[in-house]
């Protein structure tokens, strides 16, 4: 059984997180660190550079980064708690939200909300991306395969985890070839 | 959102969202337009837009935001719960098993060559689908301009979001209502 101190503060710590989690989980992946590592010391900060290498090896939602800590710190109890704690607050935010944009309709009103709420969700998703690729950079190869992403996925209706995964073998082949550096 | 016809059951809400969670490498953002816009066709182009843009500037994962309100649209609490559960679990049983074998592929060079590529990818996947929604809205002289200040606090600056966002959406709004398309 775990601790019930523990498991109180997995639900605490994330729920506060999940607050200040505006524009995505990306966004609080410092403050989950900060919180984990420096403050409540549940592990080192190469431990959790490990935890979130394996999230991005995995699909999913960024958020899944909490689960994972939830389970290194508590096992299923603990997943589950710290699961709950980031997604309930929101998510009651959300379905609140979204009635009130229903019953809105088509107002005038609810009209210049969206047109500003549309072009403020595209330049957030355009500047996550940039985010990602700076991130993803790794010299010209990389450079190359983000572009040829961006084409792909504007010309065409594909599944993404085709090209995802094109990308993947060819980064293999450049590795072990050795005609690419990736330092 | 305009009232829909459309009869989603919960069911296809689940395996959709299930979709989301599972082919998203790198994040959801890409892959969750491309499920629901292009291949259930759960909502148009605009209504999309919308229903990612309040996922974004509330508190919380942005698509997991989004898929509850797509969700309620269709079933209710019902088919929110059906939606968060399926981009939320099968990702989640994913990542428990990887993280018990980590030790063991973490030193395979072949696993680190691949994660650059598709962490590459990713990105570019989810730049170019931002770039789509913008041409296929057509967001007009404003919209553009409130984009490229958006791109512009985050990308160029580096500003963080939960000081960018309480100023971007009453300055969005604002350029919206005094110049905005009607």
């Amino acid at each position: 059984m775990i601790d019930p101190l523990i498991l109180w503060q997995l639900i605490r710590t994330f729920a506060m997180i999940s607050m200040i989690a505006i524009g995505g989980m990306n966004a609080a992946v410092p403050a989950v660190l900060h919180e984990v590592v420096d403050n409540l010391k549940w592990m080192d900060a190469e431990s959790f550079m490990h935890l979130y290498t394996v999230t991005q090896i995995t699909p999913g939602p960024n958020v899944v980064i909490v689960s994972l800590i939830g389970w290194q710190v508590g096992g299923w109890q603990g997943l589950l708690a710290a699961t709950l704690a980031i997604l309930v607050l929101p998510c009651l935010m959300a379905f609140g939200v979204g009635r009130i944009a229903a019953r809105l309709g088509n107002s005038k009103g609810f009209r210049l909300a969206q047109n500003a709420l549309v072009p403020i969700a595209i330049g957030l998703i355009i500047a996550g991306g940039l985010d990602l690729a700076h991130a993803a950079h790794r010299g010209w190869m990389t450079a190359a395969i983000t572009l040829i992403n961006v084409i792909i996925v504007f010309y065409t209706k594909a599944n993404p985890i085709w090209a995802l995964s094109a990308s993947a073998v060819v980064s293999i082949i450049a590795g072990y070839s050795g005609l690419v550096n990736f330092s | 959102m305009d009232k829909t016809d459309r009869v989603v059951t919960l069911g296809e809400l689940f395996r959709g969202c299930a979709t989301i969670g599972l082919l998203g490498f790198g994040g959801v953002a890409a892959v969750a337009r491309h499920v629901i816009v292009e291949r259930y066709q759960w909502l148009s182009e605009k209504e999309y837009a919308t229903v990612l843009g309040m996922g974004q500037v509330l508190p919380g994962a942005n698509t997991v935001n989004a898929t509850v309100m797509i969700g309620d649209r269709y079933q209710g609490v019902k088919g929110s719960l059906a939606c968060v559960l399926g981009i939320m679990l099968p990702p989640i049983i994913i990542l428990v098993i990887l993280a018990t074998l980590y030790n063991r592929f973490a030193e395979i060079q072949a696993v680190n060559y691949a994660l650059t590529g598709a962490a590459a990818a990713a990105a570019g996947m989810v730049a170019g689908t931002g770039l789509k929604m913008a041409w296929r809205l057509k967001p007009g002289l404003i919209g553009m301009l409130i984009i490229v200040m958006a791109i512009g606090a985050i990308a160029l600056m580096q500003w963080p979001m939960i000081k960018v966002i309480p100023v971007l959406i009453p300055v969005a709004l604002l350029m919206t209502a005094l110049w905005g398309k009607k």
